[in-house]
């Protein structure tokens, strides 16, 4: 059973203006909360619901929320993180240019349950046309009252600033992105201090992702209670997931936390099973940084259960036989996909997008990429391997943010559940002319 | 006050202190190396994950361990605090990797570059990392830059510790270098070469860890320890005029500021002092510089050496030997 509340509204021709989404009950919960809510009963409505960040981390929203610093005629803000820019995540795109008016109201309702008067939204620069789709929202929303000074006569001003990336993969970093929109080089900060404490100009900052935002409004509208009931566990409310791949339906669904893996991917309601009746080989449950879990180790947990869509069930056996749901980009592999040269991508991905701050991760990636491209070359060695396995895992924890990390698990994961293909790829090295031919061979798809 | 224990050995120090300053404060035993903190400038440190140390007992009131490696120069201890460093073995092994990848892209290059003999990454490599490399990649390499008509820049030994930046940001006035690119295609530079015209500028070379800024007045002049440190002074109206003069024979070659133990300058100096004023009677000599025993430069002169204490007959003490008390 499908459950929609951000996408609620969805289909509705015109969403995207004010006039149309006001009249299916938008901008509600910025009347509810202003007019008859404290900041505090917010923040504790979304302690109760249980939301947890939709960024990939998933740590709960209240309670981050719960530490911002607030020090007297100190200002606060409150910053969207819209720099989707995880390989195989657009969730956020997607939400942003359909219905960009629940982000706006998400943004007045959580800036005033923050005490923040002026908040943003770094938006990632290849999403330009979005940025255009937010400013006339903002535009719009200003002009109806619902942003400025004395926002419904209740004496609450907010200013809301888009503000557009310029193409780094590293600026989703929370403080990496701070960094950018106060106009420096995006390199994240060390921490602590955190930006709850001295975040944007040295101010108390919340960052939180489009979807976690969004989601504020049905909470205050329906209260904290009526969300956790929804979804399983500590997986509370619904989530968005990007599906892509080999897939009969790719594209942003979204899902009530608890549905298992097995029913997202093969029901007609969402993926709609693999594509051309191949049978799956792998998925990448939450974006291009989480490890990828072979098929019958995403379909099932190692204690035999059904694994299901939700932060525990996914990383349930930690990552021996687990993942991560991160920000739910869903990539579906099937049985002609290279792990090798998949890995490959996304190792070039990481190498092309580390900052270049920290040994580690700015010397490791590009040292990986160059092996695994050595590898796909045909000039392997069991060795070269055996180094893979040992390179990751010196950067893993070791660096500042966690691109670091993000750069190692991928590689980890395809070397723990797929060394047999690295070692295929080393053994018939004299026989790879070049990977097209290598890849007829074994009946892999050629991309 | 807080009391940390680093390797077993604890002392008490101010709140506020970071683990590498604790560490520095009991000795260079237990001290992590550092390639990119440098105590007299603010904000530096955390880059080059040389100094990770493992926190075993986060503090008195919660003594959870901390779950990765910290930067021991970007950590502030707690009361009750235990590190470990060099009794760690995860410590030992992040740091050979660390070193490993600072070594990926450097050039080995050492007979003819300038820094060989007070090189802090040939020290780290030399105490933490591996004989062997598992690279046979190409590195990277950048075309030498003229900062200014007295400092060069060869960014491809640049190890990017961030140090030169923080130093034209904190002790001179309009930074005009900084950072370019990113990853690890990224490079310091000054964007316009030639473009660095400060009174301070020739503090970036003292600085910097590795090869990456030497003196154009200095280049290919000697290796260092072929010359004499000695301590000396002068009037100066910028800087506080105290250096070590760097002679070959009657010839000074260098002057540079006053390091540290920790390799750390003590006083930033002026350019005029370093690159202008090259002979014995611009100075007031001191006396010679104190050299660690172990240190290259002060092969063939050593300042501390200690002679072996002789046999005499009084230190030889008699030893009474009672029944049963071997047993």
């Amino acid at each position: 059973m499908s459950k929609k509340i951000l996408l609620e509204h969805i289909g509705v021709p015109g969403i995207e203006t004010l006039a149309v989404y006001r009249e299916k009950g938008g901008y509600s919960s910025v009347e509810k909360a202003l007019k008859t809510m404290t900041p505090d009963a917010i923040v504790e409505e979304v302690k109760k619901s249980g939301l947890r960040g939709r960024g990939g981390a998933g740590f709960p929203t209240g309670m981050k929320w719960s530490f911002l610093a607030k020090p007297e005629g100190v200002a606060r803000y409150l910053v969207c993180n819209a720099d989707e820019s995880e390989p195989g995540t657009f969730k956020d795109r997607y939400l942003m240019e359909k219905i960009p008016h629940a982000l706006i109201e998400g943004m007045i309702t959580s800036s005033f349950a923050l005490g923040a008067n002026t908040s943003y939204i770094y938006v990632r620069g290849e999403y330009f046309y979005i940025i255009k789709i937010l400013e006339k929202a903002i535009a719009d929303a200003y002009a109806a009252g619902w942003l400025g000074k004395n926002i419904l006569g209740t004496g609450y001003d907010l200013d809301l600033y888009v503000q557009a990336g310029a193409g780094a993969y590293i600026c989703g970093e929370e403080t990496a992105l701070l960094e950018s929109l106060e106009g420096k080089r995006g390199n994240p900060r060390i921490k602590p201090p955190f930006p709850a404490i001295a975040g944007l100009y040295g101010c108390p900052t919340v960052v939180n992702n489009v979807e976690t935002i969004a989601a504020v409004v049905p909470i205050v509208n329906n209260g904290g209670d009526w969300y956790a009931g929804i979804g399983i566990g500590r997986s509370t409310g619904t989530k968005l997931i990007s599906a892509s791949g080999h897939i009969n339906k790719p594209g942003v669904y979204e899902i009530e936390m608890g549905i298992t893996v097995e029913d997202f991917i093969y029901s007609d309601e969402y993926c709609g099973g693999i594509k051309n009746g191949k049978k799956l080989k792998a998925v990448v449950a939450g974006g291009s940084s989480v490890p990828i879990l072979p098929a019958e180790m995403i379909l099932t947990t190692a204690n035999g259960e059904k694994r299901l869509m939700s932060y525990e069930s996914l990383a349930d056996g930690g990552f021996a036989s687990g993942t991560m749901l991160g920000s739910g980009g869903f990539i579906v592999m099937d049985e002609t996909t290279s792990i090798v040269q998949n890995l490959h991508t996304f190792a070039r991905f990481y190498h092309h997008e580390s900052c270049g701050q920290c040994s580690p991760c700015r010397e490791g990636t590009g040292w990986m990429e160059k092996i695994l491209h050595k590898i796909l070359d045909g000039h392997g060695t069991l060795e070269d391997v055996d180094l893979l396995w040992e390179i990751q895992r010196k950067i893993e924890g070791n660096t500042i943010c966690p691109l670091g990390d993000a750069a190692a698990w991928p590689v980890a994961s395809a070397i723990r559940h797929f060394r047999h293909e690295f070692e295929d790829y080393v053994k018939n090295a004299a026989a790879i002319k070049n990977v097209k031919h290598y890849h007829n061979m074994h009946n892999l798809a050629t991309a | 006050m807080a009391k940390v224990t680093i390797d077993g050995q604890t002392i008490e120090v101010a709140d506020g202190t970071t683990i590498l300053q604790a560490a520095r404060m009991i000795g260079p035993e237990v001290a992590p190396p550092t390639m990119c903190y440098y105590s007299k400038l603010k904000t530096s440190g955390g880059y080059c994950r040389t100094c990770l140390v493992e926190v075993s007992k986060g503090s008195e009131k919660d003594p959870r361990p901390m779950p990765k490696l910290v930067a021991s120069c970007r950590t502030t201890i707690m009361d009750g605090m235990e590190v470990k460093n060099m009794t760690s073995d995860k410590v030992i092994d992040a740091r050979k990797g660390v070193v490993e990848f600072l070594l990926l892209n450097h050039p080995l290059d050492c007979p003819v570059c300038d820094q060989a003999g007070e090189c802090q990454l040939q020290d780290l490599g030399y105490e933490h990392g591996s004989a062997k490399t598992r690279t046979d990649f190409k590195r990277r390499t950048f075309d030498k830059i003229d900062i200014g008509n007295k400092i060069q820049l060869h960014m491809t030994r640049c190890i990017l510790c961030y140090r030169c930046v923080k130093t034209a940001e904190q002790i001179t006035d309009g930074r005009v270098h900084g950072v370019l690119n990113r990853g690890d295609a990224s490079e310091i530079s000054t964007y316009i070469e030639q473009a660095i015209d400060n009174d301070f500028s020739g503090n970036v070379i003292d600085v910097c860890p590795v090869g990456a800024l030497t003196d154009k007045t200095f280049r290919f002049k000697s290796r260092v320890w072929f010359t004499k440190p000695v301590d000396a002074h002068r009037d100066c109206d910028k800087c506080s005029g105290k250096t070590v003069v760097w002679y070959k024979g009657e010839d000074v070659l260098r002057v540079t500021g006053r390091k540290d133990q920790w390799g750390e300058v003590e006083e930033f100096i002026c350019n005029t002092c370093r690159f202008d004023k090259k002979k014995t009677s611009d100075w007031t000599i001191e006396g010679p510089r104190a050299i660690s025993h172990q240190s290259v430069i002060s092969a063939n002169h050593y300042t501390k050496m200690v002679k072996p204490r002789e046999l005499t007959l009084n230190n030889i003490k008699t030893i009474a030997l009672t029944e049963g008390e071997n047993k």
